[in-house]
């Protein structure tokens, strides 16, 4: 049990900060902006495929910088000449810009890369065994996923909290007209924090892409999750977003790991493996843990609809 | 204003017949035609991008050869995105383009879907019937309880592996003590774990399963939690019938964990999984198939191997690994052949049953009965040695039992309703 544990936390840990680089950005686009955006996860696919096609000339280190500045190029692009003149009408038409932009992206990626996955490892360094953790190896490159969720928490939370910038956003988010009277361009506050939060999605896709698999499919196996993290941690809360990834992170992974089912611990009573309810007692856990996000999401809709650390309903 | 319109009927009826004439010539002169209905987009959009590779290069060589009664074989690919509801539709539209064969493999849920499909349109569409041919669709049903008339099945069937993975495994007993069961949750992966645990008993391995577990289709993308099990279970052997990346992302998860077991697949020689693991899998990863490269190595099969380098040069990221298109679609010909025309769908699939076919491996049959072939099978080992590495991973595989085709069979309850 001991081990079922170690394992569960470390590996939940691992899947939960990958969880959280691509949700942040989200949440700080929606907690600045307001803008629910649907297309979140293809800047994460994005900086997986511009990291590996940079990565073919450069070397993956230089990727790793490169390809979240394009992504963020994109972002600032996407925001300026197509959510800002969208903006006017309201958030309706934002969110189905999004969803749109969604469709468009996948497309795109399928035309220019194929529909078949690339081959975007990790670089030899970090392919290498760190340590050893009852019995099972786990990879440099392991470790480093862990690095970068830890920076990027760090920077975001100095950036926003620390800096005059973050003052300047705050400010822009709750009170536009008064930070435009004191002399600063709100609307490129706007298009810098969508920039910046694609970006952040675009270095989740930069590791992502190497964990999981770089194929044109990853965008909508990401975007459902990803909603699920931001409903739960508070629609705009940067540490909610982080609570909510590890949650979600490591009680997924430990359902997956354990041999569980009532019937197996309680014991079968009598109950046939039939019917609503008899299916439901013999259930392994396993099988529950793909499910196990969306019904909290559905649960925290129901209870707590601002989530763990929002101020404001979602 | 009479004139006109009359002029308008003769228009539209002369557009109208000489459309319908068109259509029929090109039915009879045109290429023959066999939809490939697989997944080309999503998580096993590269399954279904080999195989039509291997498709279009068995037809292309045969049409240098002078096709099929002359005429072409063309091969139209058609997206199902791995949905059954999906393949259903393009069953229909294949019927409405006057395609008479369609082939997939990818999924037992899909094949299942597509057989009722199949069946469906015959019966009420008797002028234009079409043939299923089936080239890795293994779900045992297939050919037992919904078997049907109208469907080919060119792969061995998930019970005829199950057979000899388990006999073969009878003779490492004392290697392996104690076995993890990871499969996919649908039909396929359901029947493994089932069958397998039966197949512990009845062979009389000494050996237990400490784990069975199933994971949803081509939906995780990391297997560690699923490895960890593994490793706590003490298992030495695992065995899998996961395909595509479901294979490659577990094998390599077991590999980086640097999980010391034996595993035997259904799918281990192709479709990304050797490059996942590379050479590390040495004497490790094991597949039961009816085919392997170094096969044509160890027979002299020259003609064969030939075949094998030419679709090297043509795709060098891949290789050759479905023996069964070949056959597939060499019975194919031989039937149309026999029968004449590419039209009369009843009388060419009286013809391809019962077939005798000489493959390079030995002589194939499709068993009338059920339309399952039954053909010689291989298992097969990873070894950096082989002569051919597949997809250019460093390490082939090599055959650690041959299994003729009487030992390769399994009796069906399959109950035919003919036309």
């Amino acid at each position: 049990m001991l081990e079922t544990i170690a394992y569960s936390i470390f590996n939940g840990v691992l899947y939960g900060t990958l969880l959280f680089m691509m949700s942040s950005g989200l949440t700080l686009i929606f907690g600045m902006m307001g803008v629910l955006n649907f297309a979140h996860a293809s800047f994460y696919m994005l900086g997986a495929y511009f990291a590996y096609t940079f990565g073919l000339g450069t070397g993956f280190w230089v990727a790793l910088f490169l390809a979240p500045i394009a992504v963020g190029v994109m972002g600032a692009l996407v925001e300026r000449y197509g959510l800002r003149r969208v903006h006017q009408y309201g958030h309706v038409p934002e969110l189905l810009f999004t969803f749109g932009l969604a469709y468009v992206i996948e497309e795109l990626v399928a035309l220019f890369w194929g529909t078949v996955p690339v081959a975007y490892k990790a670089p030899a360094a970090l392919n290498t065994t760190a340590f050893t953790m009852f019995g099972l190896d786990y990879s440099w490159f392991k470790v480093f996923i862990l690095l970068v969720a830890v920076a990027m928490f760090i920077g975001l939370w100095v950036l926003i909290k620390k800096t005059r910038a973050g003052l300047i956003i705050q400010g822009a988010l709750s009170r536009p007209d008064m930070v435009g009277a004191l002399g600063h361009n709100v609307p490129m506050v706007f298009t810098l924090v969508f920039a910046f939060g694609c970006a952040l999605a675009g270095l989740g896709g930069v590791v992502g892409g190497i964990h999981f698999v770089t194929d044109p499919g990853m965008a909508f196996m990401m975007g459902p999750i990803v909603f699920v993290v931001v409903v739960l941690g508070g629609l705009g809360s940067v540490p909610g977003a982080l609570v909510a990834s590890l949650i979600i992170g490591i009680l997924q992974t430990f359902f997956l790991s354990v041999n569980f089912s009532l019937a197996d611990s309680i014991g079968a009573l009598g109950i046939e493996d039939s019917g609503f309810f008899g299916v439901l007692w013999h259930m392994e856990a396993t099988r529950i843990a793909p499910v196990l996000p969306f019904l909290l999401l559905v649960l925290t809709l129901i209870f707590r609809p601002r989530g763990l650390f929002g101020k404001r309903e979602a | 204003m009479l004139r006109n319109k009359k002029t308008g009927l003769f228009t539209g009826t002369m557009i109208g017949l000489s459309m319908a004439i068109s259509s029929i010539t090109y039915a009879q002169d045109g290429p023959i035609r066999i939809s490939y209905i697989e997944p080309l987009s999503g998580p096993f959009a590269n399954v279904g991008d080999q195989g039509l590779k291997h498709f279009r290069f068995a037809a292309e060589k045969m049409n240098e050869q002078g096709g099929i009664l002359g005429r072409d074989i063309e091969i139209v690919a058609m997206d199902n995105k791995q949905s059954p509801s999906e393949s259903v539709q393009l069953i229909q539209r294949s019927v409405d383009d006057g395609i008479k064969f369609v082939t997939q493999g990818n999924g037992s849920n899909v094949a299942g879907a597509m057989v009722e499909a199949v069946d469906r349109n015959n019966r009420r569409n008797e002028d234009n019937k079409v043939l299923y041919l089936n080239y890795a669709a293994v779900d045992p049903a297939l050919t037992n309880e919904r078997c049907s008339f109208y469907h080919f099945r060119f792969d061995a069937a998930s019970d005829i592996k199950l057979e000899a993975l388990s006999n073969y495994m009878k003779t490492r007993d004392d290697d392996i003590d104690k076995i993890f069961l990871i499969n996919m949750d649908y039909s396929h992966g359901q029947f493994i774990s089932k069958r397998m645990k039966e197949l512990v008993d009845e062979k009389g391995l000494d050996a237990e399963v400490v784990g069975d577990v199933m994971h949803p289709i081509g939906q995780v993308r990391d297997f560690s939690p699923y490895v960890s099990r593994i490793q706590q279970s003490g298992a030495d052997t695992v065995v899998s019938g996961n395909w595509g990346n479901d294979l490659s992302l577990l094998v390599r998860a077991i590999d980086s964990a640097g999980l010391d077991v034996n595993i035997y697949t259904y799918y281990g020689g192709g479709l990304g999984t050797p490059a996942a693991v590379g050479p590390r899998g040495e004497d490790k990863l094991h597949q039961i198939t009816e085919w392997h490269a170094d096969v044509n190595v160890d027979e002299g099969l020259e003609d064969y191997e030939k075949w094998f380098q030419e679709f090297k040069e043509r795709y060098p990221e891949i290789d050759w690994y479905y023996h069964r298109i070949y056959n597939q679609m060499h019975m194919l010909k031989a039937a149309i052949e026999e029968v004449g025309n590419a039209e009369d769908i009843d009388a060419i699939a009286k013809a391809l049953e019962g077939m005798e076919f000489d493959s390079p491996t030995g002589t194939v049959t499709m068993r009338a009965q059920d339309h399952q072939i039954l053909q010689p099978m291989y298992l097969s080992v990873m070894d950096t040695e082989a002569k051919y590495d597949a997809d250019n991973s460093g390490v082939g595989f090599r055959t650690v039992a041959n299994i003729p085709v009487e030992q390769a069979t399994v009796d069906t309850t399959c109950d035919m309703r003919r036309p």
